[in-house]
């Protein structure tokens, strides 16, 4: 079997944090993870009109690309990669209509038909490399952070894509045992962050990524965990704004899952790019005396 | 705010383009208001998804215009996958955009935002952003 | 007249102001430029044949070379629903083509100082944002004279890697035909450009023996020896030029030097 590993644009700039945990931990686990030689941005939303194929291209000529790797799975780490890039496949997939016009269009490339498996690098350590091997590799358990499970929007929905049954977080809740921090689950571990009206509608976006914090907080998180870059914007980057106009009262600790694997694997400040998050990320760890090394200098 | 219904302000047309674009049929709704209720963006709305399906139902296309609804909705279907009658809502409210930016109008202007905001940004709330509310 | 084996006319061979010189016996084919049919000699380019056809480029015709970028055409061909690309001065005219010159397509250019540009890829999502409009449709590659993978470049600017894009877009020759073409109304070739502004400025490596080379010349070393050719005349520069050292042809590699080496 070959995987191929599809980054996504931001993950190469603004949340290097996520990938670059990744891939060392990948690199640690001894599993063998090749990006994509070749991709493109994979559309981020999911085109939701009957007659509106355009918007289906993008993700799918990254599946073609990965096929034309010849890799029977593609994993992704951003959340809103994998939804897209997953939706996009079930269409090629299960619509031979829609499949038809769209290989027709893109008659430059070979035709596909979902040939590829779109997978959620979660899945992807529970099923490829299992939460039991990472416990045994465990060398520094997060021990008593109690961190809040989100999934957010696109791990979850639409129900043909979500990541696990509905309104389950058992996935996350396993990871997280598995690397020794404490699972916190809260009501709105499925709320929407606000999204993309970030840029349209700041104002009603940072009022609902400040309610979800509210919401852990009261929950006795003393982190979140999250998988997707435009949540930890909404959620972690906005923070400062939110503190000033009272929406939320303290901050709280964002970190990306790929991170936390990094540090329980006992991997150093390369790899877990704690300097990337917010100031308090690091901070939590250092009290809590956890991640010694990788939070080590990091002001 | 009351809203007058009479054979001219029904768009038949408006309500057929709508069940096209959208594959869903609007007149399974029987007004519960699950929708508003699971729409994380509900609050931030001027008028209820539930009313905006009553509307579309109705073929009031000149009051849907006048609503935000369709511009604040983030696409994170809460809605579709908790309506008890099956319907997909995000689907129609994205119909609805669509039937605006298909007339070559932005809801969002690229161009006008300020550089210090795009550089922030991660490049997935560009992409979505320019995706659902630019024509 | 038995060489012939269609009954398209024997061409008189014309030789005047900007027309084509034809070979003897040339034959014509018909070709369509924006709708309207001419008999044109096979073999020219589109150019050529436009201006045997009458047409006058007062735009859309540069260096004449394919490098300029100026001429670029649309065409299809009969009973395809293709489009094809090209540029007129390139392009050999084929029978029963459609065409038409694209000579300008408006396209946004956005205002920058590049002394002060800060060389991330930030700095070019800031100017165009409409970057995160692509649908990778990919209709700009196909469009692509230049085989250039537009698409492939306007990825590499999004995810961030400026050498990358700057690299693949370098075989640009600013014709617009991509941004004609574009589903998302990027101006993909200025954005290139900008790219490779900032890579040549601030990532590329300097050539340090070009530095050396050109503040030589600033600090005048040349200026005598110029000075003294603009003084000499037709006869004395005809001597000079027979007379000068040459490279051996076919020296190997680094084996040649001349005797007078002053002004290496
Ligand atoms: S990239 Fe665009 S402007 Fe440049 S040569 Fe190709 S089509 Fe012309
Ligand atoms: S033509 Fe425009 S939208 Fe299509 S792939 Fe090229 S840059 Fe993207
Ligand atoms: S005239 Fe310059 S490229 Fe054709």
């Amino acid at each position: 079997m070959k995987v191929t590993y599809y980054p996504g644009c931001t993950l190469k700039t603004k949340a290097k944090n996520l990938e670059d945990a990744a891939v060392a931990s990948m690199a640690a686990l001894g599993v063998d993870f090749q990006e994509l030689s070749r991709w493109n941005c994979c559309g981020a939303v999911h085109s939701l009109a009957d007659d509106d194929l355009i918007h289906h291209v993008a993700p799918v000529r990254d599946l073609v690309r990965a096929m034309e790797q010849g890799s029977d799975k593609v994993v992704t780490l951003c959340s809103m990669c994998y939804n897209s890039l997953a939706r996009a496949n079930l269409i090629m997939r299960d619509d031979p209509v829609k499949r038809k016009t769209i290989n027709d269009f893109m008659d430059e490339e070979k035709d596909y038909s979902g040939e590829v498996e779109v997978v959620h690098f979660l899945n992807f350590l529970r099923d490829e490399v299992g939460f039991d091997t990472i416990r045994a590799k465990v060398k520094y358990p997060l021990n008593g952070l109690k961190a809040a499970i989100y999934y957010g929007c696109t791990l979850a929905r639409p129900r043909n894509v979500a990541i696990e049954p509905p309104g389950g977080t058992q996935l996350m809740t396993d990871f997280l045992e598995a690397i020794g921090a404490t699972p916190i689950h809260f009501a709105d571990a499925f709320t929407c962050c606000g999204s993309y009206q970030i840029l349209a509608n700041p104002e009603n976006a940072v009022n609902v990524a400040a309610g979800i914090l509210d919401c852990a907080a009261k929950a006795g998180a003393e982190a979140l965990v999250l998988s997707c870059p435009l949540c930890e914007f909404n959620l972690a980057k906005k923070q400062g704004e939110m503190i000033q106009s009272g929406k939320i009262s303290n901050n709280l600790p964002i970190f990306y899952f790929t991170q936390l694997l990094a540090a329980a694997l006992g991997l150093g400040k390369e790899a877990c790019r704690f300097d990337l998050n917010e100031k308090c990320s690091a901070e939590i760890l250092k009290a809590k005396n956890l991640a010694v090394e990788a939070v080590a200098g990091i002001a | 705010m009351p809203i007058n219904i009479s054979d001219k302000t029904i768009k038949r047309e408006f309500i057929d383009k709508v069940a096209y674009l959208s594959g869903q049929d609007i007149y399974k709704c029987f007004q519960c208001g699950t929708c508003g209720g699971a729409c994380p963006m509900s609050g931030e709305m001027d008028v209820m998804p539930r009313r905006i399906v009553r509307m579309t139902q109705l073929g009031l296309e000149e009051a849907i215009a006048q609503t935000k609804t369709c511009w604040t909705c983030a696409s994170c279907h809460s809605c579709t996958v908790n309506c008890p009658r099956g319907i997909d809502l995000a689907r129609v409210m994205e119909a609805i955009r669509l039937l605006t930016l298909r007339k070559n109008e932005n809801m969002v202007e690229p161009s006008k935002l300020p550089g210090e905001t795009v550089k922030e940004m991660p490049q997935i709330a560009m992409v979505s952003c320019f995706r659902k509310l630019t024509s | 007249m038995s060489q012939h084996d269609c009954d398209c006319a024997t061409v008189q061979q014309v030789a005047t102001g900007d027309r084509a010189i034809l070979p003897k016996g040339a034959k014509t084919i018909p070709i369509y430029v924006m709708g309207k049919r001419y008999e044109v000699p096979e073999t020219l380019t589109i150019m050529k044949a436009m201006e045997y056809a009458g047409f006058k480029f007062l735009r859309g015709a540069g260096c004449r070379g394919g490098i300029c970028g100026a001429c670029p055409t649309v065409y299809r061909k009969e009973g395809d629903y293709k489009l094809h690309f090209g540029l007129a001065c390139q392009t050999v005219v084929e029978p029963n083509m459609y065409l038409a010159q694209i000579p300008f397509y408006p396209a946004n250019r956005a205002s920058y100082d590049i002394e002060a540009i800060e060389p991330v890829a930030e700095s070019v999502h800031a100017l165009y944002p409409e970057l995160f409009r692509c649908v990778a449709c990919n209709n700009c590659t196909k469009a692509c004279p230049m085989g250039v993978q537009v698409l492939d470049y306007i990825s590499a600017i999004k995810q961030g890697d400026i050498a990358r894009a700057a690299h693949l877009s370098f075989d640009c020759i600013q014709c617009g035909l991509c941004a004609s073409r574009c589903m998302g109304e990027l101006p993909q070739y200025h954005i290139a450009q900008l790219v490779r502004r900032i890579y040549g400025k601030y990532i590329q490596p300097k050539a340090e023996h070009l530095r050396k080379r050109v503040q030589e010349i600033e600090s005048g070393k040349y200026d005598a020896m110029l000075e003294n050719l603009q003084k000499m005349d037709k006869a004395q520069l005809e001597k000079l030029y027979k007379e000068r050292e040459r490279e051996p042809d076919m020296a190997p590699l680094g084996t040649w030097m001349p005797k007078d080496t002053q002004y290496l």
